[in-house]
């Protein structure tokens, strides 16, 4: 068994940065991986960090922008933290070395993104999150954190109290892929988990293949609701044939979107008359789609992205790195032909259930990054929210988790006396647990508060859950399950959704979830295993897919980056109110809580929301 | 040996309908006549170019050895025949033939797109990234190897652990104590020396360079491209003051420092973010000797 005052689970932007705040508040912290920090998914984040660095911008601004960006379901404590905190944390950045673009005068470039209302996003050329990631795995290799990386963890470890609200977490179940060894962590303060995105839950990502939602099931198992998991950005601008994302820094520096007729369609169609192709994430995906629809797209696919006018020079001193994309992953050449993009499945704006300060319901249960949900995006993030938000939050968490007090949070948690129950959801098929599955993930047998009992306990769940997985030599495989998932959620809850299609999706959710309980691994050996591996994710990705179309089936409505055919309106009056979904022990259980639109000084009020 | 050729199954009935159009306009509309035309023209085209597709496949061959499970302590090499789709790679095709014949076929791979560099593969005799690497531009039978000069863990795994010892061992962290101190106040860079360093904080720590380098092979602590790269990167940076530059160029300078290279330029060669290694080694050399000629 290890242990260490906080655990944090995950590399990338918000797990490196909760384990430098975690480590400088004087706690003995440990990363715990599944890849090593450098080949987190952060890394392929492009256009930049949104930060009000400079005059005539300031933190209001920001959450304006931000708050009417998710469609008025963002959290406005969230948000205005967001802005408050984000340019110390990116002046931070700068400090630790971060080789951001440079103006004449030498300080750090910024440059427009959709849906801001002034030019701040703080920008590395197009491969700012690679930089952001390396400069922060140096300075967590200066501080000497400790790195368990290439472990794997398959759950956390929990007291089982019936009411998930008294649970505690006590650490992690790490699996070393190398070796094979099954460890106990024990977290003496707090478990960080800052696992990324579930975007593996669709067929068309732009999200590595890594990112299948680990944290947010093993948060959800384990008690924690998951929040606004409906909410889905579609990228506007993925290649078509591999899903890899061509920055919206390109739109930003002036790149034009055309059809097969070549018309700037975002004007020329009246999807956004003042911004064009600068509006909102969620608003260019669906004029895209659209444009497909109604037979204007090129090879009834795509549209293109032009930058040719925006001539050599100003493009590979700010968008080199589109040039090899576009070249290697769909050869075509960005100086000479406009670029074919479509959307993809890019980021979830929900997740696990926090406040401000990073934690769950679950006593010393934290999350932040993609996997979080604080709410910062509601409805729909905009670009170059992502990465403040994960130095903001990670941050934070890691504070919190060490000791640090940062004063009371607004944002409640988990299922409380504020919340409305869901009692009318027309389910087409029943979700949750199958009966075979129900050895639980928090034991229902009383109890167990001792952490190391609990941690124990764990280990020892995962250690026969492992020796049954290898043992069994017939069935069916994980990959065979997943690439049924992936397709059912790209096929029926993607940018444009019906019930019929959330339902369809629905029912292969559960069928993959009975197949499930007959998968085996193949591979015998210990070593290196990621035929396990991938199906512990598997089944992860299965929880999480099943949240997505349970949220989208009850959220009748049309707000952000979720479509309803049924009811294309955004509905202020039923549904200013984030969708949660417990486990529950296995029966799943939605309910709803109403958005926070006060702000420290103003209220947000909703307005309709034109770009 | 083992030698493999599978149809692809059938997929699910569910997953093979035509998702609708939400944006359905009724049965009647112009619109949804075209947009009838359109589907039934893309039905035609798909099974055309499937049928065309049909029966070419990529013949890869690929290193397997496991140290524990019996038939693979012995290293030796799968044939897999995968079916060829445009623009597939390297990583496409041993991702298809793990995930359709061989589960326990084992490499490291995580963002399929040249930047989390994990999937450096020695493929037919050279360093390069799976993910991006064309099939179509290799001579077949494709081989793919793990990247020499590391130990096999597993298949295409090797055990990196050197590697980023090595990588460690020039401080590899921004070293400026004297920082600005007003409020949200930044050190200044001119665009001139963020353009000296850029290419070199491109670097994606995939090992290729390394594995390609002929001194590293033979001298196992000598610090390796990738590491006096990242050296580089720092001490070429305006914003580390003189005699931080000074302190990383007496690292560089130790035995198994820049004086090794030899100027063979393989990790330049093999460098999939195209970062002019030897390049900047040379140059490391020359702030080196202009260091010293300072103390004399």
């Amino acid at each position: 068994m290890y242990e260490h005052d906080v655990i944090v689970v995950g590399a990338g932007g918000a797990g490196l940065r909760a384990a430098i705040a975690a480590n400088e508040a004087g706690a003995d912290t440990a990363i715990v991986s599944k890849l090593h920090p450098v080949r987190s998914h952060t890394g392929a984040a492009e256009g930049g960090i949104n930060a009000a660095l400079r005059e005539g911008d300031d933190w209001e601004l920001h959450a304006y922008d931000t708050m009417k960006g998710s469609d008025y379901l963002g959290d406005a404590p969230a948000v205005e933290t967001l802005a408050q905190d984000a340019p110390d944390e990116t002046i931070q950045l700068e400090h630790w070395g971060m080789p951001f673009s440079r103006e004449d005068d030498g300080r750090v470039s910024q440059r427009p993104f959709g849906g801001l209302s002034f030019p701040r996003t703080t920008y590395a050329g197009a491969e700012t999150g690679h930089h952001l990631l390396h400069v922060m795995y140096e300075q967590v290799v200066k501080r000497g954190i400790q790195v368990y990386d290439e472990w794997y963890v398959m759950n956390l470890a929990t007291s089982d109290e019936a009411d998930p609200n008294d649970r505690e977490c006590h650490g992690v179940v790490a699996y070393d892929v190398q070796s094979g060894n099954i460890e106990g962590f024990k977290a003496n303060n707090g478990v960080v988990l800052a696992t990324g995105g579930p975007g593996q839950a669709f067929d068309h990502t732009t999200n590595a293949v890594s990112c299948t939602g680990d944290g947010h099931a093993m948060a959800y198992r384990a008690g924690a609701p998951l929040e606004d998991m409906e909410f889905i950005q579609f990228h506007p601008t993925s290649l078509p044939s591999t899903g890899v994302l061509i920055s919206e820094g390109v739109r930003g520096e002036g790149g034009i979107l055309y059809n097969n007729d070549g018309e700037r369609f975002m004007f020329e169609y009246g999807y956004a008359n003042n911004d064009g192709e600068l509006a909102s994430r969620d608003v260019v995906a669906r004029a895209e789609l659209t444009e497909v629809n109604e037979g204007r797209g090129v090879d009834d696919e795509y549209v293109h992205l032009d930058m040719r006018h925006l001539g050599e020079e100003r493009i590979i001193d700010r968008l080199e790195n589109i040039l090899h994309l576009a070249e290697d992953f769909e050869g075509v050449d960005g100086l000479v032909e406009p670029m074919p993009v479509k959307p993809g499945q890019h980021y979830a704006m929900g997740g696990i259930d926090v406040d401000e300060n990073g934690q769950t319901c679950i006593n010393g249960l934290y999350a932040a990054g993609e996997c979080a949900c604080v709410s910062v995006h509601g409805g729909n993030r905009l670009g170059g929210n992502a990465l403040p938000e994960l130095i903001v939050f990670g941050k934070r968490a890691g504070r919190h988790a060490a000791g640090e007090t940062l004063g009371e949070p607004e944002i409640e948690t988990g299922y409380g006396d504020d919340v409305e129950d869901e009692t009318d959801a027309d389910l087409p098929v029943q979700p949750g647990a199958t009966g075979l599955e129900t050895s639980g993930d928090v034991a229902a047998d009383g109890g167990v508060t001792a952490s190391v009992d609990s941690l124990e306990r764990a280990v020892e769940r995962e250690r026969e859950r492992v020796e049954r997985l290898m043992e069994k030599d017939s069935g069916i495989q994980h990959a065979e399950i997943r690439s049924r998932l992936q397709n059912a959620m790209t096929d029926y809850v993607n940018v444009f959704r019906t019930e019929e299609g959330i339902k369809k999706a629905l029912r292969i959710i559960r069928d993959c979830r009975e197949q499930y309980q007959d998968v085996y691994v193949d591979d015998p050996s210990r070593t290196f295993n990621t035929d396990l591996q991938q199906t512990y994710e598997t089944r992860n990705l299965i929880d999480v897919a099943e949240t997505i179309a349970l949220g989208a089936l009850v959220r009748n409505e049309f707000r952000g980056a979720h479509w309803r055919q049924e009811n294309q309106v955004r509905d202020d009056e039923n549904w200013l109110k984030h969708t949660l979904i417990s486990w529950d022990g296995g029966e799943p259980n939605i309910f709803y809580r109403p958005v926070i639109l006060e702000g420290e000084e103003k209220t947000y009020e909703p307005k309709v929301r034109s770009y | 040996m083992s030698t493999q050729q599978q149809e692809p199954e059938t997929q699910e009935p569910e997953t093979q309908e035509a998702p609708e159009d939400p944006e359905m306009k009724g049965a009647e509309s112009p619109q949804q006549r075209r947009l009838d035309e359109k589907q039934e023209r893309m039905v035609d085209e798909r099974s055309e170019s499937e049928a065309e597709a049909e029966g070419e496949t990529v013949h890869i061959k690929v290193f397997r050895y496991d140290p524990e499970v019996e038939g693979k302590q012995e290293p030796r090499f799968d044939d897999f025949y995968v079916p060829f789709e445009k623009g597939m790679t390297v990583l496409d095709a041993v991702m298809y033939a793990r995930d359709e014949f061989d589960s326990s076929l084992t490499f490291r791979h995580s963002c399929r797109q040249a930047v989390c560099g994990s999937d450096a593969f020695f493929v037919n005799g050279r360093q390069q990234l799976g993910c991006k690497t064309q099939i179509s531009e290799l001579e077949q039978p494709v081989r793919i190897e793990p990247l020499p000069h590391q130990e096999v863990v597993k298949d295409l795994v090797v055990d990196m652990d050197h590697f980023y010892d090595q990588m460690h061992a020039v401080e590899p962290y921004f070293q400026q104590e004297d920082l600005p101190e007003g409020e949200l106040e930044e050190q200044r860079q001119s665009r001139e020396n963020r353009e000296n360093v850029k290419m070199s904080t491109r670097c994606i720590w995939c090992g290729a360079c390394m594995s390609s380098c002929n001194v590293a092979a033979g001298d196992n602590q000598y610090l390796g491209p990738a590491a006096i790269n990242k050296a580089y990167r720092f001490a070429m940076d305006e914003r580390e003051d003189e005699e931080i530059k000074e302190h990383r160029l007496r690292l560089l300078e130790q035995e198994h420092g820049v004086w090794r290279c030899q100027t063979q330029f393989s990790c330049t060669e093999v460098c999939p973010k195209d970062i002019p290694l030897t390049e900047h080694i040379q140059e490391l050399k020359r702030e080196a000797v202009k260091k010293n000629l300072k103390f004399w």
